[in-house]
């Protein structure tokens, strides 16, 4: 399995997130996260979907099919460009007297924050790659989560490239 | 001056009219010459203001049969066909239309009635989220929210369907927006930044297909549906012409290229011709032109053209490379991709032989059946059926084993004459289709080629070829059985026929004397060929009910998972 990701401009309209989320349903392709928000410019929104597939072809079908939507003004697959890739977790984490000081240890390195705490729970926000978040994630399992909210990724590519590893689709 | 007028008048000096009457202007300036629809209560302002346009609406008896009517339409003249249904039931009524068309690219602008704005997603009378249950089968959607802005949505919706790779297109009116008034405004602009089809196709792409041709030596070209939808037929001539390649047809592109030209193979597929089939299986380049490699065509991909290179083009960038790895693409038209090509003029390649291989097959082993048997033979229908019209008719069919041999006995020479459901198999599809296929071509011959099971989903609709005295001949191919089922069931599970034979039946005969449609039963050759002159001589609908044989199959057969070379019955 490989892991793709697109990023896309969309008209913001009622219904667009609909039609995206519709079209990988319809073609049986499975979203990892999805990320929606506004853009840069009016009107516009910016959606970026996390996807694991079979192989390269699928990300170009899906990047196609994607392209053929009236509401979708432009697809990227920066799958294999140099991007900057960020997601947000809210960690809700049982913490006592004693586990407390050891958890804010685990926070330090991965520079997450506390951001509320209460008599048996701390809550924790961090930042990053998707394998930070995770890794920060497994290492508060032992100590029990009682909730967890993840934002899902938000891309785009880096503003200089490494030569040659924009992989373009376009053949006409 | 009568209140209505005074109205009107004062309507006009205001600069204001009801989203209907937006709607309806709009119809006038993109010439639409038919509406199919069927009234209902949220479609009540837009029927009123039909009322008063004078505008040509055919009342089918269904939904489904308005939409259905409308692909025949569409499919006949390659004009976005026009519906309009009601809300709720009225619109899920032509859902399966929507997927007919979907899937086999045809053009419709399909209008629905919505509850009111204000009520919308209360469970209102009569409400279901159209919009949520059409997106993924309507190339685009609306919902309209002001009625000044119709005149932009309906001039993007006919654009967007008839562009590009064709579709349906739904616009989904809320009650209150069709009947408030809007502000008249200026001639509308589109604002479709997201949508800009490519139709020419790139010149480097084209050289390498010239090469690539030039240099081959079993070349074969693949014409599908989009050589009628860009209406390219001559060009295709024109091409195969220049550079001696021989054609292959899908189901969906009968009618694209002569089917009595020397390098017309036939149509290829799990139903196809043994040359066709062979040709692909054994090229050496494979040329497709506005086919989307349907699994129907292709068999087992594993096997499929091993030995060629694939060169393909498509309107439809995202149809290339889907099923089958692809080393030329071609994004564009099929009609400015051949004209680029025998403009290009390229070096003819050497193909003596492999045409004679290919008409060798061709001739070796054409479609065969049992003449010798004493029962009605399905093929031997069709046969008649072009035989008594010299082949100048148009065949609209439904779905399954009738559908195979009307594909299989009755070449087409001329394109849009062929209307069938091919990529979604509707049964149902045919009556309706051919009532829009008579209205888009009134004078035509128009055969309504169906089965048994098929006639009884649609049947309704012999009312309007009634009514409109519509002069469709309805060929009932009458096996007592949903036969393609039968068939399936006989070879792939030991014949347990489970449900698909009707035990009982209506008398069709009397059913169409209902309708006060002449019609006749037939159970033998010669009467066959009798009653079929005695109805192309009535100016008028008429049906016939064909009793044949009932254990016929169809072949030969590519059975699924099979390789195209892999074929069955080739031989009787």
């Amino acid at each position: 399995m490989k892991k793709g990701i697109l990023t896309l401009t969309v008209n913001n309209r009622p219904g667009v997130l609909n039609r995206i989320t519709n079209l990988f349903t319809k073609r049986n392709y499975n979203i990892e996260s999805i990320a929606v928000g506004q853009s840069e410019q009016e009107n516009v929104s910016r959606i970026t979907v996390v996807v694991h597939v079979e192989d390269e072809n699928v990300i170009e079908q899906m990047t196609k099919q994607l392209n053929k939507q009236i509401d979708v003004l432009k697809v990227t697959d920066i799958s294999n460009q140099s991007i900057v890739a960020r997601e947000l977790a809210l960690v809700k984490v049982l913490s006592s007297s004693q586990t407390r000081t050891e958890i804010y240890s685990l926070i330090e390195p991965f520079r997450g924050s506390v951001i509320d705490v209460s008599k048996d729970s701390l809550t924790i926000q961090i930042t990053g790659e998707s394998d930070k978040v995770e890794a920060f994630i497994e290492l508060l399992k032992p100590y029990g989560i009682k909730e967890l909210a993840r934002t899902g990724t938000a891309a785009f590519p880096r503003g200089t490239q490494k030569q040659s590893v924009v992989k373009s689709f376009t053949i006409v | 001056m009568t209140e209505k007028a005074v109205v009107a008048a004062s309507k006009a000096e205001q600069q204001v009219k009801s989203g209907a009457a937006f709607l309806i202007d709009a119809l006038k300036k993109e010439q639409v010459e038919v509406i199919f629809g069927y009234p209902g209560g949220a479609v009540l302002p837009i029927y009123d203001e039909i009322y008063r346009s004078g505008m040509v609406h055919i009342l089918p008896r269904h939904e489904q049969g308005s939409i259905h009517a409308a692909e025949g339409y569409a499919r006949i003249t390659g004009k976005p066909g026009v519906v309009i249904a009601t809300s709720g039931p009225g619109a899920t009524n032509i859902v399966t239309g929507l997927a007919d068309a979907m899937i086999d690219s045809i053009p419709l602008v399909v209008f629905t009635g919505q509850v009111a704005t204000s009520i919308i997603g209360t469970d209102a009378f009569q409400e279901a989220d159209v919009i949520g249950i059409t997106t993924p089968i309507t190339k685009h959607n609306y919902q309209v929210r002001k009625p000044e802005d119709l005149p932009r949505i309906i001039k993007e919706a006919f654009y967007i369907a008839s562009s590009g790779r064709p579709g349906p297109v739904l616009i989904d009116i809320p009650k209150d927006v069709a009947t408030i008034d809007g502000k008249v405004g200026e001639e509308p602009e589109m604002d479709l930044p997201g949508y800009q089809p490519t139709t020419q196709p790139n010149y480097l792409q084209i050289r390498k297909l010239v090469e690539a041709v030039s240099s081959s030596k079993k070349p074969v070209i693949l014409a599908g549906a989009g050589i009628l939808h860009a209406k390219a037929s001559e060009q295709l001539l024109q091409y195969a012409e220049q550079q001696g390649i021989p054609v292959v047809h899908t189901l969906l592109g009968l009618g694209g290229f002569p089917a009595d030209h020397p390098l017309f193979i036939g149509m290829g597929g799990m139903h196809g011709i043994y040359a066709a089939n062979m040709a692909i299986s054994t090229c050496d380049l494979l040329i497709n032109i506005g086919a989307r490699f349907d699994d129907r065509l292709t068999g087992n991909l594993a096997t499929f053209a091993p030995n060629a290179k694939v060169a393909h083009i498509d309107i439809d960038p995202a149809e290339i490379g889907k099923n089958v790895p692809t080393k030329i693409p071609v994004v564009g038209s099929a009609k400015e991709a051949l004209e680029q090509l025998v403009a290009q003029d390229g070096k003819k390649p050497e193909l003596t032989e492999w045409i004679e291989t290919l008409q060798g097959w061709k001739q070796e082993f054409p479609f065969v059946y049992n003449r010798e048997s004493d029962i009605l033979k399905p093929q031997r229908v069709i046969e008649l059926l072009h035989e008594k019209t010299d082949g100048d008719a148009i065949v609209v069919t439904d779905v399954g084993q009738h559908q195979m041999w009307a594909a299989q006995y009755f070449p087409f020479n001329k394109p849009h004459a062929w209307v069938t459901s091919g990529g979604l198999g509707t049964m149902g599809f045919c009556i309706p289709a051919a009532v829009g296929a008579q209205i888009a071509e009134p004078e035509a011959t128009v055969f309504a080629v169906v089965g048994d099971g098929g006639f009884q989903m649609t049947s309704q609709e012999l009312a309007v070829m009634a009514e409109l005295n519509l002069p469709v001949k309805i060929i009932i191919v009458n096996n007592h059985a949903l036969g393609m089922v039968r068939q399936w069931q006989s070879e792939f599970y030991e014949g347990r026929f489970s449900h698909s034979k009707f035990d009982y039946q209506p008398d069709f005969i009397k059913l169409a004397d209902a309708y006060g449609i002449p019609a006749f039963k037939v159970d033998n050759e010669a009467d066959a060929s009798a009653k079929i002159e005695e109805a192309l001589a009535i100016k008028g609908p008429v049906l016939i009910d064909f009793d044949v044989e009932p254990e016929e199959n169809v072949y030969p057969m590519v059975a699924p998972g099979k390789g195209l070379h892999e074929m069955v019955g080739v031989k009787l």
